[in-house]
């Protein structure tokens, strides 16, 4: 068998998100669960219905056990791998193979984190996990972890090939102007180039504007087989294919700071899907830094090595721009709880069932979805999303 | 392996740093330097690592300044440094103000001292 035998075999037919943005007083365990039922409703199915289960989190080792007994299910079928923020679509391929091969018929891949609000937050932990997971040949000279590591990145890749701040800040401003028009984006307010350009520096070329937001929420989907999903509540959105690649940890142990593992993981996917990148109505890509989109775009062959900057030049991956990048406004802009992939997920489903309104890619048939993992893309998933009519 | 040699190599290194030394490992089976100091070479798979003085120069390959408030110290460098046997190691770069540190600049290293434990830090390579 290979991942082309997999084609179009398996669909998503639930999503659902919960406690975007801010979630005072909850847990992240309380999130996650509204955002699981939010999804197993929308599937028209019940959580008993749930024999598969797909989760990950970064304060706790052993997560799934956490969430099977809050939601009260007994799956057959767990991954609790976590490569960091792409995990929620790098859990695609094994629940795709597991539900192909029978051993269980719906599996939920969910999500939740209230970093934001809760008392042991995004600083607390960042401070614990020095200790319980040493980097000690880069901790002792204080990166500002991730921001710094993807500075040098972005560092790099304007030093080879001519990237520019306006660049980074395009990216930055495009992903707004789609949160604009996505009631559910958290960071709404008008926001311009200059502004991106003048604002305060975090990790030099990056400034405030090209880091993602800290945020809660939570995010779930629904994957059961293609002959099942017909009978269920939403149109299914078939999942063509998932690829992931790991290369690294640290960024001091990349081999080209410019190239990220979406090299192997997006041609393994466009290859089982029968596809490429001219053939997407869309990307939904981690963005947890604006230099995410742009080497999103040019590992995943929508344009050459060192292009992506030119490419999203004068609002070209922003609405009305030639190419939907990031149409719920991205981990910029629209909600970034520490790990992002499961939203990117979600957007591409609504997209491809038409229910994104405002922001809806008129006649989207088709869907890249980008995971990025760990402090420097460390991982990187990608998934070609399709309506029944790329079948 | 002068000093001490118990451990493995992480803590070898970092007892190789305490006494002022920079050491890096190179596959005795496929002629690599390897930098993480590691117990199997990443490259062919030996276990024959030795460790060797390496030239000490290298080439700032990225940098970046971390911005922190003047209170709690101002701001800082951060950058990957490749060696000239080709390995690559996150470092900072002192002698000058990190915004003044740039890719392509030749950098030399030193252990320097920080609260009795050994680590490696750059300097211009033309710094007096």
């Amino acid at each position: 068998m290979s991942l082309k035998d997999l084609r179009g075999k398996i669909a998503i037919v639930g999503v659902g998100t919960a406690g975007c943005g801010e979630a005072h007083g909850m847990s992240d365990l309380e999130i996650l669960t509204q955002a699981a039922k939010a999804a197993v409703e929308d599937a028209g199915l019940a959580m008993k219905d749930m024999d598969g289960l797909c989760t990950a989190n970064l304060n706790s080792a052993m997560w799934p056990l956490n969430v099977v007994e809050g939601l009260g299910v007994r799956p057959k079928f767990v991954d609790g791998t976590n490569v960091g923020g792409a995990a929620f679509v790098a859990h695609q391929l094994p629940a795709m193979l597991a539900l192909n091969a029978g051993l269980c018929d719906a599996v939920l891949v969910c999500y939740g984190s209230t970093q934001r609000t809760a008392t042991f937050g995004r600083k607390e932990r960042s401070a614990a996990r020095i200790l319980l997971d040493p980097d000690p040949f880069q901790t002792p000279y204080k990166p500002f972890n991730p921001p710094s590591s993807y500075a040098l990145i972005a560092a790099r890749h304007m030093h080879q090939y001519g990237t520019t701040r306006r660049h980074l800040a395009e990216v930055a401003v495009a992903a707004r102007k789609w949160a604009q028009l996505n009631p559910e984006a958290f960071a709404r307010d008008p926001l311009d180039i200059d502004t991106v350009l003048k604002a305060r520096m975090i990790s030099d070329p990056l400034t405030a504007y090209d880091c993602c937001l800290v945020t809660d929420g939570a995010a779930a989907y629904v994957m059961t087989r293609a002959d099942r999903a017909k009978e269920l509540r939403k149109t299914p959105v078939y999942i063509l294919s998932n690829a992931t690649a790991v290369w690294h940890r640290s960024v001091s142990s990349m081999r080209d700071l410019t190239v990220t593992p979406s090299k192997d993981s997006g041609e393994r996917a466009f290859a089982a899907a029968g596809l490429g990148p001219k053939d997407m109505h869309m990307l939904q890509t981690y963005d947890a830094f604006s230099i995410n989109t742009i080497l999103a775009l040019e590992d995943l062959g929508f344009c050459g090595k060192g292009e992506g900057g030119a490419f999203v030049e004068n609002g070209a991956i922003a609405p009305g721009g030639k190419f939907p990048v990031n149409t719920n406004g991205g981990g910029l802009s629209c909600v970034h709880p520490n790990m992002y992939g499961a939203f990117i997920t979600i957007e591409a489903v609504r997209q491809l069932r038409g229910e994104c309104g405002e922001r809806q890619v008129k006649g989207a048939k088709t869907a890249v979805v980008n995971g990025n993992g760990g402090n420097s893309a460390s991982c990187q998933s990608t998934s070609v999303l399709a309506t029944a009519d790329a079948l | 392996m002068q000093g001490n040699d118990k451990g493995g190599a992480e803590a070898r290194y970092q007892a190789q740093l305490n006494e002022g030394r920079f050491l890096i490992q190179r596959c005795s089976d496929c002629n690599h330097h390897v930098f993480f100091p590691r117990v199997v070479c990443p490259h062919c798979g030996s276990a024959a690592l030795a460790w060797v003085e390496p030239k000490g120069t290298g080439v700032v390959y990225s940098t970046t300044t971390v911005r922190r408030k003047p209170d709690l110290g101002g701001d800082y460098d951060v950058s990957l440094v490749e060696l000239d046997e080709g390995v690559r190691m996150m470092s900072r770069v002192d002698g000058v103000p990190p915004t003044d540190v740039k890719i392509g600049m030749r950098v030399r290293a030193k252990v320097v001292d920080d609260k009795g434990v050994g680590m490696v830090v750059f300097t211009a390579e033309d710094a007096k």
